[in-house]
């Protein structure tokens, strides 16, 4: 993230711009585009027979012999030093096996932090982990208490004494934005942009407006607590871990604890639930050091307070959004800056301003995020890092403007829709928000609202209806690779370490290998979850799928090589090139000329052979630098309001996406319904309270923290366009995080329609609304 | 001193500390039953205790002695499913697959509760049986959370086999 990453990103643009399209990835269209096949299919999860049983093992429920349990100490202040420990009467408890302190923890360095210039890294915190008598935050972890048994150990820690010496902390927003920071990049873009004179604009503009929103922290609160399992064999590890992140989590943990890759394994099959907060943080480590110091297998579960303490959540922001356009409603400025909260030592931006940078032709521009420097647990990234709540502020400001200049909120998006990326000029790979919209409306029934606020009226409740466009770019991770074997028999195994956390990694690409390989779904066996199998990059970005969807496709393509190699000049297919076939119905097929084939089994048979296999890594993703790649979508709702109690209930919700190809329309839509709830929990009632007295987060339970129930949720409709894009793997784009942005704002655009009350302060909770 | 889990008789642990939820998990290696917060704020340790739906996180082993409990292994008879777990997957009730077996074992319990005409918040007629509609099981399962936003499948499906079950 500095100056030299800007100079260095723009001249690989700048090339690549130049590059015939045909010599980079993405040039020539997958040539499984639009073919039928097992992708597309409506197919169930093919995980799901074991998890309606329960027999799906998750990280906290690997049996091990001699297995002792943790529990944790979190720091109750917030900025000081440890001044009095003793741990004599928890040593002495019934059970206590071990309390790590800093006083007995090893000497550890820092664990390298992600970033977008270092993709192999994990870590979410550049802080020492439990080094030196130093309390950084509110919530850091100070002691590990083992114990025989969960309620030893817990009653133990209750017996540790601390005596705590309080130092001033940094703990209000507002006081914090006279020293904010300026990034010198968001991501990979320049942070500060300016086109134009858009100050100028906006006062000269016949139309305008700029505004302040605000945005609370959020949690993640997947309901799956973090937990490990974790034992040694002499220098060798293992990990049963809850990660998004398997293969980093292994290479961090190999050269923290200094000890060889090859021995370190971390396995997690199956994620209960993500969402950007199932990462690397400081409970794996003291778990691991526990471990280690008492030669015993060690679990630790967080409590669900711990998860709010000590796992970083979405930051709060402050955003400003400030519009102004010319009498036929062409934009003359759009600009959205703002603060948010980041920690030196964090690593998520929250880069709410990138997806403005993207939605609208405008004449001029302004650009730019400013950080907080707080003593709190590190923010990071969490579903629709930035687009979630950055939608909300811009396309709230969307819909003010258009009810100010009395145009239909869709028509004045029409009005404005880019032919090419609004700042860099560089072409879209495909965009159909436009068709979303049109889609959408129909469906929905949007000729019935009222353009009139407060018009529509049931009783004591006011409806109305609002929209707003959702977008999250492209990512495909580099560097993921595959592992394809394939039997005499016509069976394949395809391996990597990739992670499900719920998206049905392991359908969809069973699904994509089916068709790849031009083998029956059944012949496929996808193995994952494990570091000990070809790494795949984390799952993050909404990546993980065209990634490994890019993978299998270059594995496929080395498995054609081989098979070639081995059918021998006797084959059909002899003196063809890898290029020149395909693979189908268990066979090579010449592509010129299909009667020209040779099976997989005749071929592996006249060699002699039970089985071959091929590893492969995708190829480097330059799709993402030579054209402007992002998933869209138009969100529509239906809300009405009290207005004897303020209180407001979603009642109708529709999502039209344009995501490219749908590869399995069944897990998809499940996927964009549950951004779309996590969504509505964002506009309707989560919020990390945060005490900026104490610096300590007030709500730490699922009692306080409100996350959608049952009854806050209604009938969700999900559609979407289908359009293949002809530059990523498949034709498709990432669908795991769109679903959450523009929920936000097309519900407080409804609630607006509804009562004429306009909301820039999330949640919308009734106080609100009186 | 035991609880019959699943049919079979599981000894009372010696430390009266122990949960329901750490019983089933840590000592008989049940652990389909799931454990989202400990504090009954979830529903993720949802088992049917008597044929009743009882938080185990809030409930003590020692508070099960002498009773059935049935957990999300011993709904199916192995070979088959139980007509919600194949609800679920058909339905796609499901991500990440944590809060399932709360959801499912809630759901067996509901279905009594709705049929024995126990009324709900959402209840129009107080007096007669509940009728199985979308609103009364959102509203009855409203006490067990999902992250992933699998509400509409779970609601689907649940729908679905109270309508088998009348028929």
């Amino acid at each position: 993230m500095s100056r030299v990453q800007n100079a260095v990103i723009g001249s690989v643009k700048t090339v690549l711009g130049w590059m015939p399209e045909r010599w980079l990835p993405g040039g020539t269209p997958d040539p499984l585009i639009g073919r039928h096949g097992e992708v597309g299919r409506q197919a169930s999860r093919l995980d799901g027979p074991q998890k309606v049983q329960g027999k799906a093992r998750f990280s906290a429920e690997v049996a091990m012999e001699g297995m002792c349990y943790a529990a944790l100490i979190n720091s109750p202040i917030t900025r000081g030093r440890i001044a009095r420990l003793d741990t004599a009467a928890a040593e002495a408890a019934p059970g206590v096996v071990l309390v790590l302190t800093h006083r007995n923890m090893p000497r550890l360095e820092i664990v390298p932090v992600m970033s977008i210039t270092n993709m192999g890294a994990v870590g979410n915190s550049a802080l020492p982990i439990l080094q030196d008598d130093q309390i950084r935050y509110n919530g850091q972890v100070i002691a590990l208490v083992l114990a025989e048994t969960q309620e030893q150990a817990d009653h133990a820690a209750t017996l540790v004494g601390i005596g705590y010496e309080e130092a001033p902390a940094r703990t209000r927003f507002e006081e914090a934005k006279s020293s904010a920071r300026s990034l010198a990049s968001i991501m990979v873009e320049k942070n500060q942009v300016s086109v134009g004179d858009a100050p100028r604009e906006l006062q000269q503009a016949p139309y305008s407006v700029d505004n302040i929103y605000r945005t609370p922290g959020h949690n993640h609160a997947a309901i799956e607590l973090h937990a490990v399992t974790t034992a040694w064999d002499g220098d060798a590890l293992t990990l049963h871990d809850s990660t998004q992140a398997i293969a980093p989590t292994a290479n961090a943990l190999a050269k923290l604890f200094g000890v060889k890759r090859e021995g370190v394994r971390v396995l997690s099959p199956f994620v209960g639930g993500g969402f950007g907060g199932k990462a690397f943080w400081d409970h794996q480590v003291v778990a691991i050091a526990a471990a280690r110091i008492a030669a015993r297998p060690v679990r630790l579960m967080l409590s669900r307070e711990a998860v709010y303490r000590m796992i970083g959540g979405r930051t709060p922001t402050e955003q400003r959004v400030a519009l102004a356009a010319d009498h036929e409603g062409k934009f003359t400025a759009v600009v959205h800056t703002g603060y948010s909260v980041m920690p030196t030592y964090a690593v998520c931006p929250e880069q709410y301003s990138l997806g403005s940078r993207a939605a609208y032709r405008s004449k001029t521009y302004q650009f730019g995020q400013r950080h907080l420097d707080l003593d709190v647990v590190p923010n990071t990234y969490m579903r629709g890092p930035g687009e979630s709540v950055g939608s909300f502020a811009m396309e709230s400001a969307v819909d003010e403007l258009a009810h100010q200049m009395a145009i239909d909120p869709i028509e004045l998006r029409r009005r404005n829709e880019p032919d090419k990326h609004p700042l860099s000029g560089t072409a879209f790979s495909q965009r159909g928000v436009l068709e979303a919209y049109r889609m959408g409306a129909e469906r929905f029934g949007w000729d019935q609202r009222s353009a009139q606020p407060g018009t529509r009226r049931d009783g004591e409740w006011l409806t109305g209806m609002g929209c707003a466009t959702g977008s999250f770019p492209y990512v495909r991770m580099p560097a993921g690779a595959v592992r394809i074997h394939l039997t005499k028999g016509g069976q394949a195994t395809v391996s990597c370490s990739a992670q499900d956390m719920g998206m049905g990694t392991s359908t969809v690409q069973s699904q994509h290998a089916a068709d790849r390989l031009g083998l029956p779904l059944d012949a496929i066996t996808f193995e994952m979850g494990d570091s000990d199998l070809p790494p795949a990059p984390m799952a993050g970005g909404s990546a993980q799928t065209v990634s490994i969807a890019a993978a299998i496709a270059a594995a496929a393509d080395k498995l054609a090589g081989e098979l070639l190699r081995l059918a021998g000049n006797a084959s059909p297919v002899a003196g063809l090139r890898a290029g020149e076939v395909r693979l189908v119905d268990g066979s090579l097929v010449s592509l010129e000329n299909p009667s020209r084939r040779d099976s997989f089994h005749a071929i592996l048979s006249r060699a002699g052979r039970e089985a071959v296999a091929v590893t492969a890594s995708a190829s480097a993703p330059l799709e993402m630098l030579k054209f402007a790649m992002q998933s869209m979508s138009a969100i529509f709702c239906e809300a009405r309001v009290s207005e004897v109690t303020g209180e407001v209930r979603v009642t109708r919700l529709l999502g039209s996406f344009d995501c490219g190809t749908i590869l399995n329309p069944k897990t998809a839509a499940s996927q964009f319904r549950g951004g779309m709830i996590m969504g509505l929990g964002m506009a309707l009632t989560e919020e990390t309270l945060f005490d900026e007295r104490s610096g300590r987060i007030m709500n730490a339970n699922l009692a306080d923290y409100h996350i959608p129930a049952h009854l806050d949720v209604p009938e969700i409709d999900v559609i979407w366009t289908g359009i293949p894009d002809p530059r990523s793997p498949l034709g498709a784009r990432g669908i795991g995080e769109v679903g959450i942005t523009g929920v936000a704002a097309a519900i407080a655009n409804a609630v607006f329609n509804a009562t004429g009350k306009r909301v820039r302060d999330l949640p919308l909770t009734l106080d609100k609304l009186l | 001193m035991a609880i019959s889990v699943n049919g079979t008789d599981i000894p009372i642990p010696d430390d009266p500390r122990v949960s329901l939820l750490d019983l089933l998990r840590e000592r008989a290696h049940l652990t389909g039953t799931k454990v989202g917060c400990n504090q009954g704020a979830c529903g993720a340790c949802t088992v049917l205790v008597d044929g009743e739906r009882v938080l185990s996180c809030l409930t003590l082993a020692v508070q099960a002695d002498g009773r059935t409990v049935t957990t999300i292994e011993g709904l199916g008879d192995g070979a088959t499913l139980h007509p919600l777990q194949q609800a679920f997957i058909d339905h796609d009730g499901f991500q990440c697959g944590y809060c399932t077996p709360g959801q499912i074992c809630a759901a067996v319990a509901m279905l009594r509760e709705l049929q024995g005409g126990v009324p709900s918040y959402v209840t129009a007629d107080l007096a007669g049986p509940g009728a199985p509609t979308a609103e009364e099981i959102r509203e009855r399962m409203s006490g067990n959370l999902c992250r992933c936003g699998a509400h509409n499948g779970i609601v689907e499906a649940i729908l679905q086999v109270a309508k088998e079950q009348a028929a």
